[in-house]
Formats: C-alpha cells, sequence, structure tokens
C-alpha cells in the first residue's frame, strides 16, 4: 500500500461513496450548529419536509449574537434581530431534537470552543459547521472544515457533504520557540509567510517540534487561522497530549470503547515517504511576536518592524496595501511600537481558552490598564469562565482594570453589542483584521493574548519581551 | 435552484485583491433568518456612506455599470467567513457570473448553490477581462457554461474549466440534497460499516 498522509486516512475512512469523477460523498460524524448559518437551513427541511438524519450527531449552540453582559438572561439586551435568530436556533434546536446548550446553560460558549470541551470532537473524525473557523478541531487530528448554509441544509438532511479530495499541504515548525512567542505568533507567521490564498485547494498538516510541544489550546489556535491561509482545514497528528485533553471529557468513549479508539488513534499519522503536494517550512527560532498591520490576516509584522510603503509590494497587493494603510489610519516607516491602541480585546474560538486567560493574567497580575483603555476579556465558554474564577484570574482581570464578561462570539465579528465606534483601534486575539470586521470604520491589529496584555498596560502596541 | 442559461451581459471590475466576505455582505446584515433580500445591502460599507447616500465612485454605483450581470475581480475574492449571505447578496443584486485569478474555497462551493457560476483564469485573461470590463455598458461580456467560454466585446473567446457535476447541477438547476438522497442505501451502507469499525462515535 502507498503511504498515505494524515488527511488521506482521514478522507478514506469517511467516503461513502464515489463517483467516477472523484466526487464524493464524505460521511459527517459531527455538525456544529450556531444561530447565524442555519435557520435558512432548517427552514428549508420544513420547506421539503425532510428531517435531520442524526439528530445524535448535531449539536447547536448560540454564540455569534449572544449579549457578553452579565444581565444577558433579560431579552432586552439584545436587539429584535439577534433575538429572533437566537429563538429561531431554540426552537430549531427542539423541533428536530439536536443536542442544544442553551444560553442559559453554564456549558454554552463559542460552538468551537464547546464542542472539544465536551468532548464531541474526536481525532480521526469529520466535523463541520457553518462557520469558517471549524478548522479549530483540526487540533485533534479531525477533518474538520466550514460550509455554507445550503450545505448545512445537505449535512442535516443527509449526514454526508459532496465533496472533491483537496491537495495536502505540510506546515513545519521546527525547533523551539523563543520566550514571548506563541501559538497565535506562529499562526500569523505562517499566514505571513504564504499569504491567506497560499492554502487555497488545499489541507495543511501542521508538524515539527514547535507544534508538537504546544498544548491542545495552542494547536486549536493554531488551526483555527488555517482559513485565514485559505485552506479548507487544518490538521495536526493526534498523541498523548491529544489524548490525555479528550480523556474524561462527557461525550469521549470510556472503558473497552476507548480502549478501541485509541487504537485507532494510534493509526492516524502520516506515513514515512506520502506524498505532499506543497511543503512550507519555518524554523521556531525565527518567528518573533507579530501584529497585523493591515486589512488582511497576512498583513503581518514583527512587533519590531515598520509600517510599510504601498511599493514594498507588487501587483494588485500595492493598491490593497495603500487602501489598509489610509483604512488604519497610519504612516508608512512608522514604528509599530509606537501605534496607541484605545481598545483590547481578549478572546474568540482563536484564543479564548483558559490557556489563554493564563497568559494574560501573567502580564498584568498586579498592574493597572492605561487610563482610559477599554479592555474586555471574554471568555470562550461558561466552562472556561468558571474555571477562570476559581484559580483567581479573574480577580486578577478585575483588579487590573479589565471587564470581564460572560461567554460568546462578541467582539471578534461584533454581531452583538459588542463593538469598535468608528476609528477606535483595538489589539485583538480573535483572527480577522478585515475593514468593519470588529465594528464599521474600526481598526483591529491580530496579537496573542499576551501582547494583548502588553498593549492594555502600555496603550500602544508592545513588545511583550520589553515587559517580562 | 433555476436553470443556470447562457449570460449576456455587463461586466464590473472590481480589481481589488482579497475583497473579504465582509465587504461582500458587513455582519449587521446577517441577522434575517431569510435568504431573499441582502442584494440592497450588497458591499456595504463600499457602495454607502453611513447616512445610506451613494460613494459615487464605488463601481456599481456607476451608471454604466448599476446593471452589471457579470464581476471581474482581484485574486482572492470571497475569503474569510463561510456567510452564504454573500453569494446570496450578490445574487440577489443580480450578478451570476464572477471571474478571478482565485476564490477562497466555501465562497466558491456556496456560488454553485445559488446559480453563481464562479470562473478561475489565469491572470493574463483576468487583465484581459478587467479592461474590457473598464469599457463600460457598451462592453458586454457573454459567459457561456455549457461551451465553457466566456466572449469579450471584441470577440475574443476565452475557454474555462469547472467541475463536471458542478457544471450539471447549475445547468438543469439541481437539487443536490434530492440527489444525494437518492442514495440512501450508500449512506446507510457506509453508517453500519462505521457503526462496527468505530462504535464510539
Amino acid at each position: 500500500m502507498s503511504p498515505k498522509t494524515l488527511y488521506d486516512k482521514i478522507w478514506d475512512a469517511h467516503v461513502a461513496h464515489e463517483a467516477e469523477d472523484g466526487t464524493s460523498l464524505l460521511y459527517i460524524d459531527r455538525h456544529l450548529v450556531h444561530e447565524v448559518t442555519s435557520a435558512q437551513a432548517f427552514e428549508g427541511l420544513r420547506m421539503t419536509g425532510r428531517k435531520v438524519h442524526a439528530p445524535d450527531k448535531t449539536i447547536a449552540v448560540p454564540d455569534h449574537n449572544v449579549p457578553t453582559t452579565l444581565d444577558r438572561a433579560d431579552p432586552a439586551t439584545m436587539t429584535e434581530e439577534s433575538r429572533i435568530q437566537v429563538e429561531a436556533l431554540d426552537t430549531n434546536a427542539k423541533e428536530f431534537g439536536v443536542h442544544y446548550y442553551p444560553v442559559s446553560d453554564v456549558r454554552q460558549g463559542i460552538v468551537h470552543i464547546v464542542g472539544p470541551e465536551q468532548g464531541w470532537t474526536l481525532p480521526g473524525m469529520t466535523v463541520v459547521c457553518g462557520d469558517s473557523h471549524t478548522a479549530t478541531h483540526g487540533a485533534f487530528g479531525a477533518l474538520a472544515h466550514g460550509i455554507g448554509t445550503s450545505e448545512v441544509e445537505h449535512v442535516l438532511a443527509t449526514q454526508t457533504l459532496i465533496q472533491k479530495k483537496s491537495l495536502n499541504m505540510k506546515v513545519e515548525i521546527t525547533g523551539k520557540l523563543n520566550p514571548g512567542v506563541t501559538a497565535k505568533d506562529i499562526t500569523l507567521a505562517v499566514i505571513g509567510e504564504t499569504g491567506t490564498g497560499g492554502g487555497t485547494g488545499y489541507v495543511i498538516e501542521y508538524t515539527g517540534e514547535a507544534i508538537r510541544s504546544l498544548s491542545m489550546e495552542g494547536r486549536m489556535t493554531v488551526c483555527n487561522m488555517a482559513i485565514e491561509g485559505g485552506a479548507r482545514a487544518g490538521l495536526i497528528a493526534p498523541d498523548e497530549t491529544t489524548y490525555a485533553y479528550v480523556n474524561g471529557r462527557p461525550h469521549a468513549p470510556k472503558g473497552a470503547q476507548w480502549e478501541a479508539a485509541l487504537n485507532w488513534w494510534k493509526t492516524l499519522f502520516t506515513d514515512e515517504g506520502a506524498h505532499f503536494d506543497k511543503v512550507v517550512t519555518l524554523r521556531g527560532e525565527d518567528i518573533q511576536p507579530v501584529v497585523t498591520w493591515g486589512t488582511s490576516p497576512e498583513d503581518v509584522l514583527p512587533i519590531t518592524a515598520t509600517v510599510p510603503h504601498p511599493e514594498d509590494f507588487t501587483g494588485g497587493k500595492v493598491e490593497a496595501a495603500r487602501r489598509s494603510i489610509e483604512y488604519m489610519g497610519l504612516t508608512p516607516g512608522q514604528k509599530l511600537t509606537d501605534i496607541e491602541i484605545d481598545t483590547v480585546f481578549i478572546g474568540s474560538c482563536t484564543n479564548g481558552r483558559i490557556e489563554d486567560l493564563r497568559a494574560v493574567a501573567d502580564v498584568v497580575k498586579g498592574k493597572k490598564i492605561k487610563d482610559g483603555m477599554r479592555a474586555m476579556i471574554v471568555p470562550g465558554s461558561g466552562l472556561v469562565r468558571a474555571q477562570a474564577e476559581e484559580e483567581g484570574l479573574a480577580e486578577i482581570f478585575q483588579d487590573a482594570g479589565f471587564e470581564w464578561r460572560m461567554a460568546g462570539c462578541s467582539m471578534c465579528l461584533a454581531m452583538n453589542p459588542d463593538q469598535l465606534s468608528e476609528g477606535e483601534r483595538c489589539a485583538a486575539t480573535s483572527n480577522r483584521n478585515f475593514e468593519g470586521r470588529q465594528g464599521y470604520k474600526g481598526r483591529t491589529h491580530l496579537v496573542s493574548p499576551a501582547m494583548a496584555a502588553a498593549a492594555a498596560l502600555t496603550g500602544k502596541l508592545t513588545d511583550i519581551r520589553e515587559l517580562v | 435552484m433555476e436553470k443556470y442559461t447562457k449570460l449576456t451581459g455587463i461586466a464590473a471590475p472590481m480589481p481589488l485583491v482579497n475583497i473579504d466576505t465582509d465587504m461582500i455582505i458587513p455582519k449587521v446584515f446577517l441577522k434575517s433568518i431569510k435568504r431573499t433580500g441582502f442584494g440592497a445591502n450588497l458591499f456595504d460599507e463600499m457602495r454607502f456612506n453611513r447616512d445610506g447616500t451613494e460613494i459615487e465612485d464605488f463601481v456599481l454605483n456607476k451608471p454604466q455599470y448599476r446593471k452589471a450581470e457579470i464581476l471581474i475581480a482581484g485574486d482572492n475574492f470571497g475569503c474569510g467567513s463561510s456567510r452564504e449571505h454573500a453569494p446570496w447578496a450578490i445574487a440577489d443584486f443580480g450578478i451570476k457570473c464572477v471571474v478571478s485569478t482565485s476564490f477562497a474555497d466555501i465562497f466558491f462551493n456556496n456560488c454553485f448553490k445559488n446559480g453563481i457560476l464562479p470562473i478561475v483564469l489565469p491572470q493574463e485573461q483576468v487583465d484581459l477581462l478587467m479592461s474590457d470590463a473598464e469599457k463600460g455598458e457598451n462592453a458586454r461580456m457573454t459567459v457561456d457554461l455549457e461551451a465553457q467560454e466566456i466572449t469579450t466585446s471584441d470577440g475574443e473567446v476565452i475557454s474555462f474549466n469547472v467541475d463536471a457535476f458542478k457544471k450539471q447541477c447549475l445547468l438543469e438547476g439541481l437539487d443536490d440534497i434530492g440527489l444525494t438522497m437518492a442514495k440512501a442505501d450508500a449512506i446507510k451502507a457506509f453508517e453500519d460499516k462505521a457503526a462496527q469499525a468505530r462504535p464510539w462515535v
């Protein structure tokens, strides 16, 4: 048998039907659902008299619209449109009998944090969701990707997806990371290297010592942004770190089933000599704490750099860079560490897990955020929030001057009331710095949790290595 | 879905690279639970001022492009979110074909589900179509999916590739859920086999 990549193995294990031209029906093990991209799909089922094929494999949680203030049980905290969308999910989840974590449930949170936390996401699975950051679950060695609403309806009705196989791409991060460099810096540095279209048509497998050394939280951060590099999915082969994270979670297998699962999971790695269509290698030692300066996640530079000139680029990127610099209100040649920040957002499916909050607490413990700074910490789930409170992190945050919020997507995409105003500039631990992403004419600099914490203290984009 | 027919129409040039789904339809418009009505807010922040007045120099606000049915776009069009509201807005506006050097994966798939043909061409050919589109409303292009050809206003013919299954679905307006449900036996057989091999799933 010819050697296979991890992607080849998971793909092969899930093809329910293959046509001569390679068009395949890929069986879906877990379908995650949130309120923004599912209402039309459930409505489609209703109109055609179709049922949810596998309600037991379907997990719904509202996250995009939900307010993150403590008074959010009061429906008046939501706009009418948001309330209608959340209520539609509520109705659909109950009517079609899928697993559901309502806003009132302590386990509610961002769908990509809830899935792994509850043990729904397991190695070797296929996982989809009407959300591009489904890539997150690839950290478990699960083939996970975003789909559109028509495909959500297709999966609800058939538990399969019509797919053609992608190409294999390897991103290897060799060696060790320097102090102050995190999983977020790795994933941004890779996108800086490959561009936002560099992964188009591929499934990425992240390998190398620096990846292996990451916790599950860090691996989720890396895979989360595979989509920002254009890839269909990102994968990391499961290992002892993965098994230790999964073991004992509510929906993880137990007893003899656990042993059987483990036996299969241990076969989930890329065989020696397997073919990759594209390979990118970065040295872990070369990666520095990074920040984005523009309005595309590929606009990445080390924090020690200066704002580029549009003429530094070629082709269509010259005009795009000129537009970005103008939108961001920056001057070419300006030092990145001279950029003043008025808002800090810590949270999202990229960096809203307990390890991220610990990293923030390490930086801000016993200190105060800059006067006038609006700084918000939004845990990725109710359970992350509870754990942070138990560990005393919440107290550290509040003493430092941060707002300590309830779980949700929040200011990552600003569909709830957490938004930037026109011209506000934010250091954010989220995943997209697109124009208007965090609010109309708002300006976003993507950074790691530690760098966001540092910016909250100093009021400027700050090299974390100078603070610790 | 309606059958996709041969299209002759005005093409609008949008050479900017990395046009993302937040630009195509900002999230404030994602709160509808319907599939229709998004065209009014297509490219909202590029097209309108905050007070709702039009931004004159945005391409689709120019008199010659207001009825564009084809978009010639910069590289990596549709990157970002999985929101199908993006193709819903494009289709609702009346655009039925987008040409670029590359598209983001999810957006690309979403187009086919909504009667929009995304066409990938090499840079030179996109440049040629961009120049043609810049001529304005008298420069009508023809997109023939059946023949897999674009004809410029000057009569130049450019061939394009399209996945055979996706082409068939567009041309015949097929409901792919119905097609898959016809393979229920294969799905059931897979489920039985998987329940043996991976009972913990």
